[in-house]
């Protein structure tokens, strides 16, 4: 590839990118479909900016985007949680391919097509498209409703059957063409094949289990993030290699290790470093599909195509909504379920190029479907739009407060940043009284230690914000800042109240200056303290009690004390950069102070005092 | 030989006029476990598992404290709630005090007078001790007549309130050794007479 040849294309993906994405976001279309008209726009079969083989090779290259975006979704799902999860993907996955298969076949026969091509066109059309099944569900928030987990479950189970297809279809090649295999494994004796296919999935779930985290500790001292990013990509590149290299998927493998990882310090920061290559490479693959609409062969059959599409759409809607009556889904997870799942699925393009190449199907069949499935695609968004303004208003209208909540997911609703000397008391307190917590700490080394005694800690910068939004702050409630360093703190109180106005955020402060910063930014005085506060009293009690003053009276003069310094930080807020009304503030609260305890204090009352402290029961 | 577990309980002993000359008493004679439980438990947080097995140690259950409110002080009703619970205290297999005897020492601010149906309080003390005679009688426990000092205000000197504590001390002995009538000391008004001189 030419440089200038290759600054030319990157200038024209980008630009139709930049161009369209907003005006379909705008218009409320979502940015998938920006993307996919974006790239019909630019493709071989409009202006024609960029051309057939090369359009190909930017399509190879952007699903490295499905790659990352799937050992994404497995970093979010613990293995108990995806064992969980069994019941869908193999239940409701199971029946939508084997259901969809038979349709598809028994419907292409009808239309005259012997079995052989009629079993292949219905395992090409059975998949769905991930990319844009989950990127849309993601946009939109639906991910984590239960028709938006049933989804993924289904797409999961597809992206397994997916190995048997690719076995299975050699198998449905016309006796006179041969099979060409490719790569090394198919030279090891046919018992050999699956153990070194299996060998190799054992050995991402043990490299990202013990050998990986140690790698990431190492490459985290030195202190350079872009060390971190390029790692996090080598693995996945890695697993993507060797999975091609056994006959599994590379978006498979991909999200093996992701799941392996899931339970990995490093988790929200292998989050943060890869999103922006994977949002880079999924737009480039949306618009790659969209380059490859061949609107020759449409406008050849207009008629028929827009038949095919509209059939294959209605038949996958059926089958779905049929599975999930069955399965006792209802409401609008229901419709949400069947709608995402109708389109044909990228993998439908590698299958139909093999299916070409092996004369399964002619030539011209499979050009005919990959215009099908490429419009199904595209109409994906559309069918989006059809759900949230049409369908799931009428399940939300009817029951408003009956919406199914959220299914439980798995950030916690309260982030601590920072779990050094002072933060650790909080987290373990907080996590004590069963309040989950997520906690994010900047020193690897102290990570890799807290991890030892079995805490959950995840690694980053908290002030990041990027690591904040991998770590859940969109779901979470409240933010407990309990870092060191002044100058972040506040930076980091400015950041989130600015994009999170409504999150409750506290903070530990050095001094009373610090309290009144970060009460001057924004925080109320009770959701502040001084860290000197807690224990300096506590010192101070005990030094009491040595010296023989009554317990009970200590604690409560101690926590008396206390509320008065609150008064006075309350005093001292609006005015504590005037030097001379602070002074004089902090003086006449202290002679008050002396005032307050003058009384509780005298070792033997006199006379009128007959109470045992100011205001309470007197002996009766 | 019975054993005897003296519970005091004065949020402001530095205040105190009668009960800190009462408990210093107390503690001096032999046999009785004394606990400060204004000074064990100064933020309320009180050790159940541990006050329980003192409780079971102990024949004598004594609960010495200012009279506030016609009650006790806040830290005697917390122990109460906390310590004396279900199934070990009282309801099923709830055995733990059985046999056991329940005093309370009090010392109170009006006159003897006051406490009577013509008189500004209305009620005897020891009928306004039900709530604690009922937790005794619930539990199992014998719950004698009051120790009970009354005009706490007016004592003011140390020597008009030293004989109190020395009877008072009497009061512990004679509980431990037994030699009090325990049928008259439950039948009583207050206890006071009955101590041995």
């Amino acid at each position: 590839m030419h440089a200038p040849h290759f600054f030319l294309s990157a200038f024209i993906y980008l630009g139709a990118a930049v161009l369209l994405v907003p005006v379909a976001h705008r218009l409320g279309l979502g940015s998938v479909l920006g993307y996919l008209i974006g790239g019909a726009m630019i493709g071989p079969f409009a202006l024609g900016w960029v051309g057939g083989t090369q359009g190909e090779e930017a399509m190879h290259f952007a699903e490295f985007g499905v790659v990352i975006m799937l050992f994404m979704i497995g970093l979010e799902l613990e293995p108990a949680r995806l064992w969980r999860m069994r019941g869908p993907i193999f239940g409701l996955g199971g029946l939508q391919v084997s259901l969809t298969i038979l349709a598809v076949m028994g419907i292409a026969m009808a239309c005259g097509l012997e079995t052989k091509p009629a079993i292949a066109i219905g395992m090409i059309l059975a998949l769905s498209s991930t990319a844009i099944v989950i990127q849309t569900l993601q946009e939109k928030a639906l991910m984590r409703t239960d028709g938006g987990a049933d989804s993924f479950a289904v797409l999961l189970f597809q992206d397994i059957s997916v190995i048997p297809m690719l076995a299975v279809f050699p198998l449905l090649a016309s006796s006179g063409s041969k099979v060409v295999h490719d790569g090394w494994l198919h030279e090891l004796p046919h018992w050999a094949q699956p153990l070194v296919t299996l060998g190799a999935v054992v050995a991402i779930v043990i490299a990202g289990q013990f050998i990986v985290p140690r790698g990431f500790t190492i490459l985290a001292k030195t202190g350079l993030r872009e060390l971190l990013t390029a790692a996090a990509l080598l693995l996945i590149v890695g697993v993507a290699l060797l999975m091609t290299q056994v006959g599994l998927s590379p978006a498979l493998g991909a999200f093996v290790a992701g799941v392996v990882l899931a339970g990995s310090h490093y988790r929200h920061e292998l989050e943060s470093n890869l999103e922006p290559f994977k949002g880079l490479l999924l737009g480039l693959f949306f618009l790659a599909v969209g380059a490859s609409l061949d609107f020759g062969v449409i406008a050849g059959k207009p008629l028929l195509v827009a038949s095919l599409v509209t059939a294959l759409i209605a038949l996958k809607v059926v089958v779905v909504f049929v599975i999930a009556t069955f399965l006792k889904i209802r409401g609008s997870h229901r419709w949400l379920l069947s709608l995402a799942l109708a389109q044909g699925g990228e993998f439908a393009f590698a299958l139909l190029s093999m299916a070409m190449q092996q004369q399964i199907l002619q030539v011209e069949t499979s050009r005919l479907l990959v215009a099908v499935v490429a419009l199904s695609m595209a109409a994906t968004p559309l069918l989006f739009i059809l759900y949230e303004r049409v369908l799931a208003p009428r399940y939300t209208a009817v029951s408003k407060e009956q919406r199914a909540p959220d299914r439980i997911d798995e950030h916690a609703p309260v982030i601590l940043a920072g779990f050094g000397r002072f933060g650790n008391f909080v987290g373990r307190f907080m996590m004590s009284q069963g309040v989950k917590v997520t906690v994010l700490e900047s020193d690897p080394d102290h990570v890799e230690m807290l991890r030892k005694f079995g805490f959950k800690v995840f690694y980053g910068d908290a002030t990041r914000l990027d690591l904040l939004h991998a770590a859940g702050i969109e779901q979470a409630c409240m933010l407990i800042i309990a870092l060191a360093d002044q100058a972040k703190v506040a930076q980091l109180v400015t950041e989130v109240r600015e994009k999170f106005p409504k999150l409750r955020i506290l903070a530990r402060a050095h001094d009373y200056d610090q309290r009144f910063e970060l009460m001057s930014l924004g925080l109320a005085a009770e959701d502040t303290v001084h860290e000197q506060m807690g224990s300096a009293q506590e010192l101070a009690i005990r030094a009491l009690r040595a010296l023989g003053k009554p317990a009970y009276a200590t604690e409560r003069a101690a926590r008396r004390w206390k509320r008065y310094d609150e008064e006075t930080v309350d005093l001292l807020v609006p005015i504590h950069q005037d030097e001379d009304a602070y002074a004089s503030i902090v003086r006449e609260r202290r002679i008050a102070l002396t005032q307050l305890f003058e009384k509780d204090i005298a070792e033997l009352p006199d006379d009128n005092d007959k109470g045992w402290e100011i205001g309470r029961a007197e002996e009766t | 030989m019975p054993s005897v577990l003296v519970l005091y309980a004065h949020p402001a002993p530095h205040k105190s006029r009668i009960n800190r000359r009462l408990a210093a008493a107390a503690r001096e004679v032999e046999g009785v476990t004394f606990r400060d439980l204004y000074e064990l438990y100064p933020g309320f947080v009180i050790n159940v598992e541990e006050e329980q097995k003192l409780l079971k140690e102990h024949d004598v259950i004594v609960l010495q404290h200012p009279f506030y409110w016609y009650s006790a002080p806040s830290l005697v009703k917390e122990y109460l709630d906390l310590v004396l619970t279900y199934g070990w205290a009282y309801g099923e297999g709830g055995t733990a005090l059985q046999g056991k005897t329940l005093l309370q020492s009090i010392s109170a601010g009006g006159s003897e007078e006051v406490y009577c149906s013509q008189g500004r309080n209305r009620f005897t003390i020891r009928q306004l001790l039900a709530p604690f005679d009922q937790t005794a009688f619930l539990c199992g426990m014998r719950y004698l007549a009051p120790h009970i000092v009354y005009s706490a205000n007016q004592l003011a000197s140390a020597a008009s309130i030293q004989p109190l504590a020395q009877r008072y001390a009497r009061l512990l002995t004679a509980l431990r050794d037994e030699t009090l009538p325990m049928e008259e000391a439950a039948s009583a008004h207050k206890i006071n007479d009955l101590i041995p001189a």
